[in-house]
């Protein structure tokens, strides 16, 4: 008896819905975002440019849908070789949750740091983000830029050297906030975000140190431009801090173009500045990244 | 009664199905006009932009993303409206006689994502005609806020 009220219920709902279907465009389509306005994937595994968290959510899906991105980036450096696969779900264009798997090769330099030919560090980042308000690419009679806050609880693997270095911690928590905005006029796509972190060499080096062992407020900023539908080119700006006795740890920078090859395929290379990194000076190289949105 | 239809019959242009009275204003556009007349001039005048908007249309029509809003529409009233639209916009000195974003749209149940697909189509159009990106931008940039108006759900 009940099943029969259900299904008659059910199916005249199916029937209205029908009924009501040549007005309204089909449900539940994939996408609705425009092309490269969820940016790219950071190192991190969170929307933003290659090394700076943005505001904007993962995938192309508007506040009707669940999208997301899976992302494969190498960061090839003189000495180092930083790879860093990613995946992140963007929920209604409100919230977006992140992973991040990377993997830090010394390669030859991990001899001369006496930590044996091609050691590897590793590192896991769960993000989570939430925009709070405004709308980067949509609001252009508003100053009001899209604003998120976000979390990544970042997992080392190498605590026992990360403590002979100096490092406090092999795991850490860091808070950001960041605002987006597009200025469509002028084709120029504007963040600003402050980290609360405490994080040596993004993590890969521990958390804290002989220095410093507290969170610091630190600053990414990028800039972009849009050539095209397809094509950004911009530079970012990463300041770290600098919290083991050992080795000086410098700020970030890179030069980046971002193409995409297709709607659900970015290109995006890079000449990323990393300075120095474990004493090894000198880390410029070439950032490629392969992301997948959806 | 008689005289009222007489009255609607005559407002309403040749071609267009007649539509409920609404008092007419350029700020019905939704946006105001950019400055001078180079944007104008940028999407090829009144020509350029006649050419833009009949293919917007053509390719809203075709669009399976969208194509449903566009079933049962007045689209040559929403050509002619179209047109007057980004003329008042791009400072070609048209006035505006179509409705508010908010009383064209309503009803329609739009999402965002139908917004994305019809900036996409405006994209392609305005490629056809060679309007120079930065310029296609400026114009992008005066609708976009519509966006608020015409998304309801």
């Amino acid at each position: 008896m009940h099943s029969l009220v259900l299904r008659i219920v059910a199916g005249s709902a199916l029937a209205s819905l029908c009924a009501a279907a040549p007005t309204l465009a089909a449900e539940g389509r994939a996408g609705g975002k425009l092309l490269l306005t969820d940016g790219i994937t950071t190192v991190e595994g969170s929307a933003g440019g290659g090394i700076a968290s943005w505001a904007v959510i993962a995938g192309q899906e508007t506040n009707a849908g669940v999208g997301g991105a899976a992302s494969a980036t190498l960061i090839a450096l003189p000495d180092f070789t930083l790879t860093s696969l990613g995946g992140a779900i963007g929920i209604r264009d409100r919230i977006e949750l992140s992973y991040a798997r990377q993997r830090f090769d010394t390669r030859d330099a991990g001899a001369a740091l006496g930590l044996g030919k091609g050691f590897t560090f590793g590192q896991q980042v769960f993000g989570a983000k939430l925009r709070l308000v405004g709308d980067a690419v949509w609001d252009q009679d508003r100053w009001l830029p899209q604003i998120s806050v976000g979390v990544q609880h970042r997992r080392t693997t190498q605590g026992a050297v990360i403590a002979a270095v100096g490092g406090r911690h092999d795991r850490g928590t860091d808070v950001y906030a960041s605002a987006t905005k597009l200025i469509l006029s002028r084709g120029l796509l504007l963040n600003g975000t402050v980290r609360l972190t405490k994080a040596n060499q993004w993590g890969l080096l521990g958390f804290g140190g002989d220095r410093r062992d507290r969170h610091t407020a630190q600053f990414e900023g990028s800039a972009a431009l849009l050539l095209s539908p397809r094509l950004a080119i911009g530079g970012e700006y990463r300041t770290k801090p600098d919290n083991l006795g050992f080795a000086a740890e410098n700020d970030a920078v890179d030069l980046f173009a971002a193409w995409a090859l297709h709607r659900h395929l970015t290109l995006t290379a890079a000449y990323a500045d990393l300075g120095a990194i474990a004493t090894v000076r000198g880390q410029r190289g070439l950032f490629v990244q392969l992301r997948s949105a959806f | 009664m008689l005289l009222l239809a007489l009255a609607l019959a005559l407002q309403t242009p040749p071609g267009e199905e007649p539509v409920d009275p609404y008092p007419q204003s350029n700020a019905n556009a939704g946006a105001t006009p950019v400055a001078g007349d180079r944007l104008w001039q940028a999407f090829g005048e009144a020509p350029g932009v006649a050419r833009i908007v009949d293919r917007l249309v053509a390719l809203n029509v075709a669009d399976p993303r969208i194509s449903d809003i566009f079933k049962g529409q007045d689209l040559v009233r929403l050509r002619r409206t179209l047109k007057e639209q980004f003329c008042y916009i791009l400072g070609g000195g048209c006035t505006y006689t179509g409705r508010d974003m908010k009383a064209a749209h309503k009803d329609m149940g739009l999402q965002a994502a139908d917004m994305g697909a019809l900036v996409e189509n405006l994209q392609a159009a305005m490629r056809a005609e060679h309007v120079p990106f930065a310029a296609q931008n400026r114009l992008l940039a005066k609708l976009a806020p519509m966006k608020r108006e015409v998304v309801t759900r």
